[in-house]
C-alpha cells in the first residue's frame, strides 16, 4: 500500500469520528533517504532513513491543540495512533484558553503533485561516488530519496506533493586547508553531469594553491556570486519579510516599510512556486499564488502574510506559511553579463559564500557572518590570490541599498541541502551582486 | 532483544537503539494562546557492522518484521561501502558491552501537571512582564519532553535511560518609534535543565525575574548604545553559555579536527598534535565535560554508543588534555576523548558531540571582581552568536550591559556586541568568579552534521572577566 494510499484511507476513517462542532486537519511529512557522508574521499557514515510523521490539529469553537504522532505507512499501525491522538486532544481542549486568532479550515483547494526521479540505487552510492574522488580531499554528504508533504482536513481539502531527488554537497580542499564548494542536485542522477561539476570543482581548486592574502579590516568593493546572495536573502525568513514581525517590532524590514530607509532599485525579490520545487500548499492546506512581489524596485510590495496574522491585524492573507519565511525566494536579475564578473569588480574582493550568518542589529537591518570557500583578491579585473577568511558587519540597506552597483544577467539556483528533521526542500534562485563597499571588521 | 537473537546477519556487530518521545509545548504571546502542541513520536536506529564499516538504517515501523528488515538494509549499506571505509572500526572497545539504567531527577512528573495549570503559569508571565504601555509583546513558553531510549546490542549491552526535559522561556519587547529592545530570561530558550515541573514553578524569584525582565527591556528603550573601545569584559553565566560553546566546546570536537564536518559546520583551528600541550587560555581556565552534573540539561550515564559516562578535564590551568571525541574518533585520531557519542534522536547516526560543558568556578567573589575593575563593560544574556568555520574569529551580541566604572556598576548600555579571537580571548580571562557566581543554561538547538542534528546540550560557568576586548554597540 503506498503512503497516499495509507494518508487517504486515514484521513477517511477519521472524519466519521468527528463531532459536529469539531474542525480538524492533517498533516503529513515523509521520506526514504538515502545518506552518505564521506570524508577524504572515504565513507564516514552510510545509511537510510525511512520516517513519516503526521500532525492531527483538532479545532472547536475558539480553541485548539496539535499532536505529532508516527506515520508509518501501515494502517494497521497508524490508526489505533491516530484515534487515540484524536480522544487525547478532545479530552484537552476544553481546559485551553481562547485563541482569538484560531484559523479554522477555510477553501475547496486540491492539488496533487508528484515528481519522480531516477536516483541512484543505495547499493551503487558508494561505487559511483568514490572513485572520482580518489586522489582528492574531499567531504560531503550525498542525501537522495522520496519526500512527501501532504495535507487534508474536515472540509474536505487534500493535497499531495511527493518528489524524488537528490543533493551532493561537497567541498575539496588544498593540503593548506584551502577549499571550494560544489553541490550538483536534481531529479535525475547523470554520470555526466557529475563528473563535470567536479571537474569545475578541481579547476577552482586549482586556483586556491597561492598562498592566502591577509587583508586589514575595512571596507572593499566587493562581488558576492550567488550562493553568497542566497544566504543573505535567506536571513529574510529570520525578522525580515513575515508581516507579523514587522507588526511587532521584530523585522530588519522595518525601517523600510516606516520609509526611514529606502533600497536600490536594481533590488526586487518574489516568491515563485513556477517551478514546482516546493509545494504551493502551506500546513493548514491554503494554496499561494503562483508569484507573489515582495520587493519591487526597492519599494515593498508585500510582506509574507499568514491568515493567522491577517486575523490578528485585519488584513488580507496571502496564504504564507504561519512562520512567514520565504519558500521560493526569486530574485530578478541585473545587467552585469557573468562573464564580466571580474572586469566590473576591478579591484576588491570576490566571494564565493558567506557563512553563519546572524543579525548583529536586527532592528538596523545590520549582519555579521563570514566569508568562506572560495574567495579571493581581486586587482584591475584579474585573481590576485584567495584570502585568508574575513568576518564582515553589514547592513543590508547598504548591500541592497546606496552600495548596489549591478546584478548578475545570469542567475543560479541554489539548492536548499539541509536536512534537520527532514530532508529539506526547495532553493533560491539568485544573480551575483556587485557592491561598491561591504564592511568586513575581524 | 527478541528480533536482535533472530538475526543470522554475517556482521561484526549488531546494534538496536530505540527511541520513544512524549513531549508538549505551551507558548502564549501577550497572554493569548500561541501554540498547545504535543507529539508521542517512536523509532529505531539499526547498525550494523560488516568488515569494520558501520551502516546503519532507521525505521519507525517498530514490528519484528520493520526491525530484520532494517537490519539487513543497514548490513547491505555497510557492505557496499567496505570498499572506501574511513577506519577498520572492528576493535571490541568501539561498541562496549554495558549495562545499566539511568534516570533524570524528577520532583514533580510532568505528567501530573494539568495543561491548565502551565496556561495559567504562563499568561500570569505575560501578564507580568507587560510592566509599560511601550512593552509592545510578551512571551512565555514551556516545553516539556519525556525520553526514553533503550539501547541493545549483539555483544550484549542492555541500556534503558529515561530523561524529563524541562525548558522555558519568556521575554518581553519594548518599542519607543524606531527603537526596539528584547530582554529575555537569561537569553532566548537558555532555560533548561533536567527535571519536572519543579524548575519553573519552584523557582523562588521566578516573579521577580519576570518583573525585572519587563522594566529592563523598558530601561534599554533610554539607555545609550555601547561605545566603541577595547576594555575589560566581563561576561555574566548566560553568556558564558554561549562563549564555551562556540569557542571551546566546537573547536574541541575531534571529529571536526578529523575533517568529517569540514562541509558543514567546519573544522578547527586546533590540531591533532595541541593536545596534551596547547596552552588554551590563561591560567585560569579550568574546563570538564560532566555529565553527571544532576539536573544540567545534559546529563546521562551512557552516550549513545553504550560508552560509560564520567566527568573529565578537557583543559586544566590553561592547558589543553582532551577532546571531545567518541571512542570511534578516539581511534582514528589516537587523542583522548569522552562519552560523547549523541544522536539528536533515532533517526541520526550518533556524532561527537557535546554533553555538559563547564567552566570551573574560581575563587574571586562577584563584589570583588567588579570592584576591582576601573573601567569595563559588564555583558548579559546572548542575542546574536557568528563565528568561523575554524572557530577562530567570533562576534558576539548581548541583549544587556552595565558600564563599570572605578569598580561599580554605571550606565545600562543598549545594543552590546563584542569580538575577538579564540586564542587571543582565552588567553585574556583575567579574572574567574566563586562558586556563588556559578550559573548554568542550556540549549536545545545545538546544530551540527550531515543530515543535520541538534541536540541539547549543557554550560555552566561563574561570572569571568576578560581584559583588552573589542566591545561595540549597534546602528548601521
Amino acid at each position: 500500500m503506498t503512503w497516499e494510499t495509507t494518508f487517504n484511507q486515514l484521513m477517511d476513517a477519521l472524519l466519521p469520528q468527528l463531532h459536529e462542532d469539531e474542525g480538524m486537519q492533517l498533516s503529513l511529512t515523509g521520506e526514504a533517504s538515502q545518506f552518505t557522508r564521506f570524508n577524504r574521499a572515504k565513507v564516514r557514515q552510510t545509511g537510510s532513513v525511512t520516517k513519516g510523521s503526521m500532525v492531527l490539529s483538532l479545532m472547536r469553537r475558539d480553541r485548539t491543540i496539535s499532536e505529532t504522532l508516527t506515520f508509518t505507512g501501515d494502517k494497521g499501525l497508524d490508526w489505533p495512533r491516530l484515534l487515540k491522538s484524536l480522544h487525547a486532544l478532545r479530552a484537552e481542549l476544553d481546559h485551553l484558553p481562547s485563541d482569538p486568532y484560531l484559523v479554522l479550515p477555510s477553501g475547496t483547494a486540491t492539488s496533487r503533485e508528484v515528481y519522480s526521479g531516477a536516483l541512484l540505487s543505495p547499493e551503487a552510492v558508494a561505487p559511483t561516488l568514490m572513485p572520482l574522488l580518489e586522489g582528492l580531499d574531499a567531504a560531503g554528504l550525498y542525501a537522495g530519496g522520496r519526500c512527501v508533504r501532504a495535507y487534508a482536513d474536515s472540509i474536505g481539502q487534500r493535497h499531495w506533493f511527493e518528489t524524488e531527488t537528490f543533493t551532493l554537497d561537497y567541498s575539496l580542499f588544498t593540503a593548506a586547508g584551502q577549499a571550494v564548494k560544489g553541490t550538483y542536485a536534481g531529479r535525475h542522477w547523470d554520470d555526466t553531469a557529475y563528473a563535470s561539476t567536479l571537474d569545475a570543482s578541481k579547476t577552482l581548486l586549482g586556483r586556491m594553491a597561492q598562498a592566502r592574502k591577509s587583508l586589514a579590516r575595512g571596507q572593499y568593493r566587493t562581488y558576492l556570486a550567488p550562493a553568497a546572495v542566497a544566504e543573505l536573502v535567506g536571513m529574510l525568513s529570520w525578522g525580515g519579510i513575515g508581516e507579523s514581525s514587522i507588526r511587532r517590532g521584530g523585522s530588519a524590514l522595518g525601517p523600510l516599510h516606516r520609509g526611514d530607509r529606502t533600497l536600490s532599485s536594481k533590488f526586487s525579490l518574489l516568491e515563485d512556486f513556477s517551478q514546482g520545487q516546493v509545494p504551493r500548499f502551506n500546513p493548514q492546506g491554503e494554496l499561494a499564488e503562483l508569484t507573489l512581489p515582495l520587493i519591487d524596485a526597492g519599494h515593498l510590495r508585500n510582506t509574507l502574510v499568514s491568515t493567522r496574522t491577517a486575523k490578528e491585524y485585519d488584513l488580507a492573507s496571502n496564504w504564507a506559511d504561519p512562520s512567514e519565511a520565504l519558500r521560493s525566494p526569486v530574485m530578478s536579475p541585473g545587467d552585469l553579463p557573468t562573464a564580466d564578473v571580474l572586469t566590473a569588480l576591478d579591484t576588491g574582493l570576490y566571494v564565493s559564500n558567506l557563512h553563519y550568518l546572524n543579525w548583529s542589529d536586527r532592528p538596523n537591518g545590520r549582519i555579521t557572518g563570514m566569508t568562506r570557500y572560495a574567495c579571493f583578491w581581486v586587482e584591475n579585473g584579474a585573481i590576485v590570490a584567495p584570502i585568508e577568511n574575513l568576518r564582515f558587519d553589514e547592513s543590508l540597506y547598504t548591500f541592497w541599498g546606496d552600495a548596489l552597483l549591478d546584478l548578475t544577467q545570469e542567475t543560479m539556483f541554489v539548492p536548499e541541502v539541509g536536512s534537520y528533521e527532514y530532508r529539506h526542500l526547495g532553493g533560491s534562485q539568485v544573480p551575483g551582486l556587485l557592491v561598491d563597499r561591504f564592511a568586513y571588521t575581524l | 532483544m527478541r528480533t536482535l537473537d533472530s538475526l543470522t546477519l554475517p556482521a561484526d556487530w549488531v546494534g538496536i537503539r530505540l527511541m520513544q518521545e512524549r513531549s508538549s509545548q505551551r507558548s502564549l504571546r501577550n497572554g493569548l494562546p500561541e501554540t498547545n502542541r504535543r507529539s508521542r513520536l517512536e523509532g529505531a536506529m539499526v547498525e550494523v557492522m560488516v568488515n569494520g564499516q558501520m551502516g546503519y538504517a532507521a525505521t519507525n515501523h517498530l514490528t519484528v518484521e520493520g526491525l530484520r528488515s532494517a537490519a539487513q538494509r543497514a548490513f547491505d549499506h555497510a557492505q557496499a561501502a567496505v570498499r572506501w571505509r574511513i577506519h577498520d572500526f572492528r576493535a571490541s572497545h568501539i561498541r562496549p558491552t554495558v549495562m545499566g539504567i539511568y534516570q533524570s531527577p524528577v520532583e514533580q512528573p510532568l505528567d501530573a501537571i494539568a495543561p491548565r495549570e502551565i496556561n495559567d503559569v504562563l499568561a500570569r508571565i505575560c501578564h507580568g512582564l507587560k510592566v509599560s504601555d511601550k512593552i509592545v509583546q510578551t512571551v512565555a513558553t514551556a516545553s516539556l519532553h519525556e525520553v526514553d531510549t533503550w539501547l541493545v546490542s549483539s555483544s550484549g549491552s542492555q541500556i534503558h535511560q529515561r530523561f524529563s526535559f524541562v525548558a522555558t522561556h519568556f521575554g518581553a519587547t519594548a518599542q519607543d518609534g524606531a527603537i526596539v529592545q528584547t530582554r529575555s530570561h537569561n537569553g532566548p530558550r537558555s532555560q533548561c535543565y533536567q527535571g519536572g515541573w519543579e524548575r519553573l514553578q519552584g523557582s523562588d524569584d521566578l516573579w521577580a525575574s519576570v518583573h525585572r525582565v519587563g522594566e529592563q527591556a523598558l530601561e534599554l528603550l533610554t539607555a545609550e548604545d555601547c561605545p566603541e573601545l577595547t576594555t575589560t569584559l566581563v561576561l555574566a553565566p548566560d553568556q558564558m553559555m554561549l562563549q564555551i560553546h562556540e569557542s571551546i566546546g566546537h573547536p574541541l570536537e575531534l571529529d571536526r579536527i578529523l575533517g568529517d564536518e569540514r562541509n558543514y559546520a567546519g573544522g578547527s583551528f586546533v590540531q591533532p598534535e595541541d593536545f596534551g600541550s596547547l596552552r588554551y587560555g590563561s591560567e585560569l581556565l579550568n574546563v570538564t565535560f560532566d555529565p553527571t552534573v544532576e539536573a544540567e540539561f545534559a546529563s546521562y550515564a551512557f552516550d549513545d554508543t553504550g560508552v560509560v559516562a564520567d566527568r573529565e578535564y578537557l583543559i586544566r590551568n590553561g592547558r589543553l588534555e582532551r577532546g571531545l571525541g567518541s571512542h570511534e574518533s578516539q581511534a582514528r585520531l589516537g587523542v583522548p576523548g569522552v562519552a560523547c557519542a549523541r544522536a539528536t534522536s533515532w533517526d541520526r547516526p550518533p556524532l561527537d558531540r557535546m554533553a555538559n560543558l563547564n567552566i570551573e568556578p574560581g575563587d574571586t567573589p562577584f563584589a570583588v571582581l567588579i570592584g576591582s575593575i576601573e573601567d569595563g563593560v559588564y555583558m548579559e544574556a546572548n542575542q546574536s552568536w557568528s563565528i568561523d568555520d575554524q572557530r577562530y574569529k567570533f562576534q558576539f551580541g548581548c541583549e544587556y550591559a552595565k558600564r563599570i566604572r572605578r569598580g561599580k556598576f554605571a550606565e545600562t548600555l543598549r545594543n552590546p556586541n563584542y569580538r575577538a579571537t579564540t586564542p587571543q580571548f582565552w588567553h585574556s580571562l583575567v579574572q574567574v568568579g566563586d562558586r556563588d557566581t556559578w550559573q548554568a543554561f542550556g540549549t536545545p538547538y545545538c546544530g551540527k552534521g550531515e543530515p543535520n542534528q541538534i541536540i541539547r546540550v549543557g554550560h555552566g560557568s561563574p561570572v569571568c572577566a576578560f581584559a583588552n576586548i573589542e566591545v561595540f554597540g549597534g546602528a548601521a
